[in-house]
């Protein structure tokens, strides 16, 4: 592809290691591009400075719009669309409403949540990712640092020598 | 390791000095290689059930619902019966995945992605029946409420067959979705193990191209979570619904409103004995003994326990129920139960139901593989008996003695229903062999904690409770 980037990687092979190298070299003012891990570990976005997910907010607000569908459409329905007569009864039953309303709410939240998910996540089927390393979903650990045309020969070097000296047990260069 | 200090009580979840390498490669291995004579045959015979099913089914359809027993006064028969069995024996999936996720109980990571791929087929399987007892069912589609040419007419928003309906096809979706947004990622691992591009295409394109960033496993987590909470009152309200398919009817015998926590007790109990049957067997074809391990089995058999028990008092309340209440034709539906034509039918599920569980007061029995299975099995059958009386007993003796009569089954019906059964284990045979059967991530990640290894190394340090102290204090779990 035309837009590759080229990246210095180091490889750790655990997660605790993986965690301190982070805060650490995130303390000596190296900025980390990326992290890949193969299972989520905890904490680890907060190391690396990103910004907690809004995901859940956003799963709220399509609930709410799940509840309001529901609620609104039946009303519609029963009362002015098609009102029938039950025996007298109130054309509006709201506690006959709640199984739909709430099945709606869980829906639509569950529906645009997940949407919402593989949307920020860029991902979708047929993709063809970007791998920085295989072993990444297996039992690897890496870090990348983006090499962009600001960075010579000697950020590359002291990026380098930290990580080896913060255990990463490879570190490379690989432009994807 | 501070970070993942843990109780010393708790016992290995993952066994055979794992790691993360041979987590991988155990559980991605079933998926490749060439297909094993056993799995093919077992395959080829569930095909052939579900080829019965289908067969049955069009046999239903082109002669009409005549070709049931289920008739004027037994209008509801082996057909709902087996509805509210699959629907139950889909309640276990979510409550492992997702009540289990909010409780913390590691437990649920060497499980719950096969519990989860047996919900959704349950599903599949108990959808089959309401549909085709429509009779005609190519008017299936009235069951929406859409703007249409007929009155316009709409659904019944305050029936609870039509919450039902809303009920199921929600949780459908919403498990769907759960399922496979867990196993994204792991299909990220076996598109990066394989060897061939074929098979990388392939698992590339079920992964959507999943790569596992810091910021994706993070969003990853947060929507794992809120699907977890969404799901544990939407499984506890397709329960509730169903039952209130009966409870809001007038029907000695169904007009109680013990029905909604007795069907969830009975729909978890239910699912549990599903799931146990299915991996007892699983874990020995695919040799998965290492994370599927006794003390995945004991706890399972301790929520059975627990269900049972709940399930039987919800039986012997009724009968309490029946009696208190003074009303006769109440008291006449019980007695009925209990001591008319299909008494066997009753017995049948107070004993594999209430009294055969209690054999898991004992821990040795708990943790008996063969056992566990036996007793699995019976209760699969117990709570399909508790649904037939229920369902026929009520209704075969209605308000009018002349039109009272004993219900049997047609082949048909039957057909229907061992068919499912073969559909069932066909889906879930395809899974087990092209889908990884253990969430591989899931169990990376507790690996540190619940790993034999990690857990016998953190038992050496608190030999001493001074150093069991310091280190609890360490980790902020000491008060």
């Amino acid at each position: 592809m035309s837009d590759t980037k080229k990246y210095l990687v180091g490889i750790f092979d655990d997660d605790d290691v993986l965690m301190h190298a982070v805060k650490d070299i995130r303390k000596a003012g190296y900025e980390i591009t990326d992290a890949y891990t193969p299972f989520p570990v905890h904490g680890l976005e907060h190391a690396l400075g990103l910004e907690s997910t809004r995901l859940h907010t956003a799963g709220f607000f399509f609930a709410a719009t799940g509840f309001t569908v529901a609620l609104s459409m039946i009303t519609f329905i029963n009362m002015f669309n098609y009102p029938t007569d039950f025996g007298g009864k109130p054309y509006w039953g709201l506690l006959a409403y709640i199984p739909i309303t709430f099945e709606h709410t869980v829906l639509y939240s569950a529906i645009g949540m997940t949407v919402s998910f593989y949307y920020l996540c860029k991902l979708w089927p047929g993709k063809t990712p970007k791998i920085i390393d295989e072993r990444t979903t297996d039992h690897l650990f890496a870090l990348t640092f983006e090499l962009d045309g600001s960075k010579d020969a000697s950020y590359i070097n002291t990026v380098s020598e930290l990580l080896k000296k913060e255990g990463a047990i490879e570190v490379y260069q690989k432009e994807v | 390791m501070a970070s993942h200090f843990e109780s010393p009580l708790r016992e290995p979840l993952i066994n055979g000095n794992k790691t993360y390498k041979d987590i991988t490669n155990d559980i991605v291995k079933p998926t490749t290689g060439k297909i094993q004579t056993k799995w093919a045959i077992y395959t080829a015979i569930s095909a052939v059930f579900a080829g019965l099913f289908v067969f049955c089914i069009a046999w239903e359809v082109m002669f009409g619902i005549g070709t049931w027993g289920a008739n004027k006064t037994v209008g509801w028969a082996w057909d709902i019966t087996n509805f509210v069995w699959w629907i139950g024996i889909g309640h276990a999936g979510t409550l492992i995945s997702a009540i289990l996720l909010l409780f913390r109980q590691k437990w649920r990571t060497g499980v719950n992605r096969a519990a989860e791929a047996m919900t959704i087929f349950a599903v599949v399987c108990a959808g089959q029946f309401p549909i085709f007892h429509m009779g005609r069912v190519w008017d299936a589609f009235f069951i929406f409420p859409y703007p249409n040419t007929r009155g316009p007419l709409w659904v019944n928003f305050t029936s609870p067959l039509l919450w039902d309906v809303f009920a199921i096809s929600t949780y459908f979706t919403v498990s769907l979705l759960f399922w496979y947004t867990g196993l994204v990622p792991d299909f990220g691992t076996i598109r990066d193990q394989s060897k061939t591009s074929g098979r990388w295409k392939f698992y590339n394109f079920l992964s959507f191209g999943w790569i596992g960033t810091a910021k994706h496993w993070e969003r990853w987590e947060s929507l794992s979570l809120i699907l977890a909470g969404l799901s544990t009152p939407l499984v506890l309200s397709v329960h509730t619904i169903v039952s209130f398919d009966f409870a809001t009817s007038v029907v000695p015998g169904w007009h109680t409103t013990i029905m909604p926590p007795y069907f969830v007790a009975g729909a978890i109990f239910s699912g549990f004995a599903m799931v146990l049957t299915l991996m007892i067997v699983a874990r020995h074809i695919m040799n998965l003994q290492d994370y599927i391990t006794l003390a995945h089995v004991e706890s399972m058999n301790k929520i059975m326990l627990m269900t049972g028990t709940m399930v039987g008092i919800a039986y012997l309340t009724e009968l309490f129920v029946a009696w208190y209440s003074g009303n006769m034709y109440e008291a006449y539906a019980f007695a009925n139960r209990v001591s008319g034509p299909y008494w066997w039918a009753y017995w049948s599920m107070m004993f594999c139901n209430l009294v055969s569980p209690q054999v898991f007061w004992f821990r040795k029995l708990r943790r008996n593989i063969a056992v566990t299975f036996f007793m699995s099995i019976l209760i699969n059958i117990g709570m399909w008996f508790e649904r037939f009386v229920i369902i026929v007993i009520s209704l075969h003796r209605d308000y009018l003695p002349s039109s009272w009569l004993y219900y049997s089954p047609t082949w048909v019906e039957v057909g229907i229903f061992v068919g499912t059964i073969g559909l069932f284990m066909f889906l879930f045979l395809l899974f087990c062999r092209f889908f990884p059967a253990i969430a591989i991530a899931e169990v990376k990640a507790i690996l540190k904690i619940s790993g034999n290894q990690y857990r016998e190394k953190q038992l050496e340090e608190v030999k001493d409770m001074e150093v069991y102290k310091e280190t609890s204090v360490k980790a902020g779990t000491w008060d």
